[in-house]
């Protein structure tokens, strides 16, 4: 006999289920007159966020390319000088006029999701590198069984892409590009992809 | 001790035989909403370190009391009258202090308030059957509401959910994002149930069952139902950058 580490262990997940909208996003599934506004709802900036405005559009698509009209996802990013709004934020102070996170659901008819937003700055990975400019995503669903995560990075950073610690150590060259946000103007696309061919990568944070 | 410095080291690996896989074709949904390729392993940094932290301002006031929050003055849901109450803890078994959890459920007939819900149950003017809240200090939360109704669900020709109620809940990273459900003891539904029956450990789907606690029931009023949740730990920093706060 050994002592017991008397670890706990992590609440199994389970999936969202297709009536997520009622807890997460009421007014949005019509369900008004509790909550104020939806948490994480509407753009990420004020009038006086720094950084570059851009909006991110994209849809969530099963494995035979249907979007999902069922989705939820969840983004977190760093200001546009690469601070996080979050206690565990150790190197200065983010910019107290953007939160940083955001949820949206797919709209019902077309699955679309939109995020209001500015352009991250550049974090450093754990060994000092910088990481190229990225937002997290988090995506759950009726019929996932435990959340996504993944990360959009931008088309329009292809030097600091290019010696990203993240993206410069994936074995499978030809997936990466299922990370990178296509930029046209302010616009960024990013679709993900649940399953298939153009699979998105998704990480074991 | 209370957790209550900010922690900046990654969270411990998540044990994903824990947890359901993406692929369980018993849940029908899930085969083509399942990734197939290996999941890229990330160790923390500082992206999934940091997470966003709610205050108490983002609550109304009855947001974590689901008997009455979509109700006409001076009426109430229909149903069993219940409390849930727990802790939000970490692998450490440490309370996770300003947790938002979320949550929604079916009303007492099984039926949802969704424009996609089709049931033939009658929805209850009086039950929107959502609320939040937020841990204190410890890491305790609680709410009150109605003890939800099984449903048949499109799955199997037969196929039912058990009694629950979903959960999702943010931590102090954004690697510790959950959503799960919670289940009452005593329901034999549990056991039949293929959303249930992704996770592959027994012992994992028990530590979603709730425990009916009379103790902390309220006589003559509602019965208490004990949910505690966790999340994943945070490494020591004890080698790591300081010594203190280990
Ligand atoms: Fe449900």
């Amino acid at each position: 006999m050994v002592q017991p580490l008397n670890y706990l262990k992590e609440s199994p997940s389970q999936t969202a289920g297709p009536y997520v909208h009622i807890g997460c996003t009421p007014n949005f599934a019509g369900l008004h007159g509790v909550y104020d506004k939806d948490l994480g709802a509407g753009p990420m900036v004020n009038d006086n966020t720094r950084g570059e405005r851009i909006t991110i559009r994209g849809f969530v698509y099963d494995g035979v390319g249907n979007a999902l009209k069922d989705a939820l996802v969840e983004v977190w990013q760093a200001d546009a000088d690469g601070f996080y709004n979050s206690p565990s934020e150790t190197r200065g102070t983010a910019d107290p006029n953007f939160f940083g996170w955001a949820r949206c659901p797919g709209d019902m008819t077309t699955g679309e999701f939109v995020f209001e937003t500015i352009k991250p700055g550049q974090v450093p990975f754990k060994d000092g590198r910088l990481m190229a400019p990225h937002i997290s995503f988090w995506i759950v669903a009726r019929g996932i069984n435990i959340g996504l995560n993944t990360r959009m990075y931008f088309s329009d950073e292809e030097e600091a892409n290019a010696v990203d610690p993240i993206l410069s150590r994936i074995e499978h060259r030809m997936r990466v590009p299922t990370l990178i946000g296509q930029r046209d103007g302010d616009i960024l696309t990013f679709n993900i992809h649940l399953q298939g061919e153009k699979e998105t990568i998704f990480f074991d944070v | 001790m209370k957790n209550t410095l900010p922690e900046t080291t990654p969270f411990f690996a998540r044990d994903r035989d824990w947890h359901p896989p993406a692929y369980t074709p018993g849940y029908k949904t899930s085969v083509l909403r399942s990734p197939q390729r290996a999941l890229i392993s990330l160790e923390g940094t500082k992206s999934e370190i940091t997470g966003p932290v709610f205050g108490h301002n983002t609550l109304g006031e009855f947001d974590n009391d689901l008997i009455i929050n979509f109700a006409q003055p001076g009426e109430s849901a229909i149903g069993e009258r219940i409390m849930v109450y727990g802790r939000v803890l970490d692998e450490r078994g440490r309370g996770v202090p300003g947790a938002l959890v979320e949550f929604w459920q079916a009303n007492a007939g099984g039926r949802y308030r969704h424009k996609k819900e089709s049931y033939l149950a009658p929805l209850d003017p009086n039950f929107g059957g959502f609320g939040r809240t937020i841990t204190d200090d410890d890491g305790n939360y609680a709410f009150r509401t109605i003890k939800p109704g099984p449903y048949p669900w499109p799955n199997g020709v037969n196929d039912w959910r058990p009694a629950h109620i979903h959960f999702s809940v943010f931590g102090h990273g954004f690697a510790q994002r959950l959503i799960t459900q919670m289940y009452f003891e005593g329901d034999p539904m549990i056991w039949l149930c293929p959303i249930v029956k992704t996770i592959p450990d027994e012992a994992a789907i028990r530590s979603l069952v709730a425990a009916l606690d009379m103790n902390a029931s309220i006589p003559h009023d509602l019965r208490a139902y004990k949910f505690d949740i966790v999340l994943r730990g945070r490494r020591s920093t004890l080698f790591e950058n300081r010594l203190e706060g280990n």
